[in-house]
């Protein structure tokens, strides 16, 4: 693979995991509790969405076929998409959706220091820009699991099984795949074996803050990477691209 | 469920370095904490401050508007208490 090439599977990626998370949380427009929660939510979605255009805007310059951001997000299948089968978790309860951002987004802003200082400048230029929002979303989400944890005995119950649910989805973020390796030896990216006892020690002290019991060790859901998705993702696919698929090319 | 409301929070911002902070509007919050990340997600989303305060609402001591007369009418006279007999120089901004 050419570094072009690398550059451009690699941030295709990057953009499929904000884009799919940031389509998660548009649905739970118009849902939340209370305005400012609503606003938060919103803002962040928006945030991710913005993270994605500009990851998939790069990976088409290095691709060089000419295709846009909106090529990426709306005129691909199921099968090109790479993102975490976290990620496109269906919402659940604010309890659910809370706890998918905690994982996540512990795991995103480990991953986004480290490309920071990887040697793509592209990737390295966009992380430093998204870590800053991602790190205040992270900030947002793990008091939120506190509050919900160390809450009620009812909340305290519903986020432990929300823990228990999601926590399958978490094994494959550490899992390397070719790509990983190979962004991790040529361009001195991010290595996942570091980036997950970082991620460990992060989430079990949040864990242990919001006085829930973190998951034993099991059986892992993966295929994210390879584009081989769980049955949520088609319908979260088929509303968002629904406009572009229906009439092609149509823009405002 | 608890049908109860959040308390209210008063929120103040700084738009730049070297200004005062200005009322904003208020938020509803659980706590203190969520009271300062309400109000970063309320009211600067368009980058319109460096600094936030927050303040619970019931804890603001404020004028009675029954005593106005007593609190505010007798300044009202009192022309040499303002300082309009200088000439105030171009230079100086934001007085």
């Amino acid at each position: 693979m050419s570094g072009k090439q690398l550059s451009a599977a690699y941030a295709t990626r990057l953009g499929d995991n904000a884009l799919v998370l940031g389509q998660r949380m548009i649905e739970l427009v118009a849902a939340s509790p209370e305005l400012e929660e609503e606003l938060a939510n919103a803002n962040f979605s928006l945030d991710y969405i913005g993270q994605a255009r500009m990851f998939y805007t790069y990976a088409g310059d290095c691709e060089g076929n000419g295709r846009t951001e909106d090529d990426l997000a709306f005129q691909r299948p199921e099968h090109e998409y790479s993102n975490l089968l976290l990620v496109e978790q269906p919402n659940g309860h604010f309890g659910d959706s809370t706890v998918r951002s905690v994982l996540f987004e512990s795991w995103y802003v480990l991953l986004l220091d480290a490309l920071t200082r990887c040697d793509d400048a592209g990737i390295a230029e966009i992380a430093a820009r998204a870590i800053k929002e991602v790190r205040y979303h992270l900030r947002h989400s793990s008091r939120w699991l506190v509050r919900l944890g160390d809450g009620t005995e009812e909340s305290h119950a519903r986020v432990q099984a929300s823990l228990d649910d999601l926590w399958r989805y978490t094994g494959e973020m550490f899992s390397a795949d070719a790509l990983d390796e190979a962004m991790l030896k040529e361009c001195r990216g991010p290595d996942l074996a570091v980036v997950e006892a970082q991620w460990r020690e992060n989430v079990a002290a949040i864990v242990a803050e919001a006085t829930l019991d973190l998951p034993g060790d099991q059986w892992m859901a993966s295929g994210g990477k390879q584009g081989q998705h769980t049955e949520h993702f088609g319908y979260l696919l088929a509303e968002m691209q629904y406009l572009q698929r229906t009439y092609p090319g149509a823009e405002w | 469920m608890s049908e109860q409301q959040w308390p209210l929070y008063e929120v103040f911002i700084r738009s730049r370095s070297g200004l005062s902070h200005r009322h904003a509007g208020s938020v509803h919050a659980a706590d203190d904490e969520m009271a300062l990340t309400n109000a970063r997600d309320t009211y600067t989303r368009r980058s319109e401050g460096v600094s936030i305060w927050v303040v619970r609402s019931d804890r603001i001591v404020a004028s009675d508007p029954a005593e106005t007369a007593a609190f505010f009418e007798p300044a009202e006279d009192k022309i040499y208490r303002h300082p309009t007999f200088y000439e105030i120089p171009d230079e100086v901004e934001n007085l």
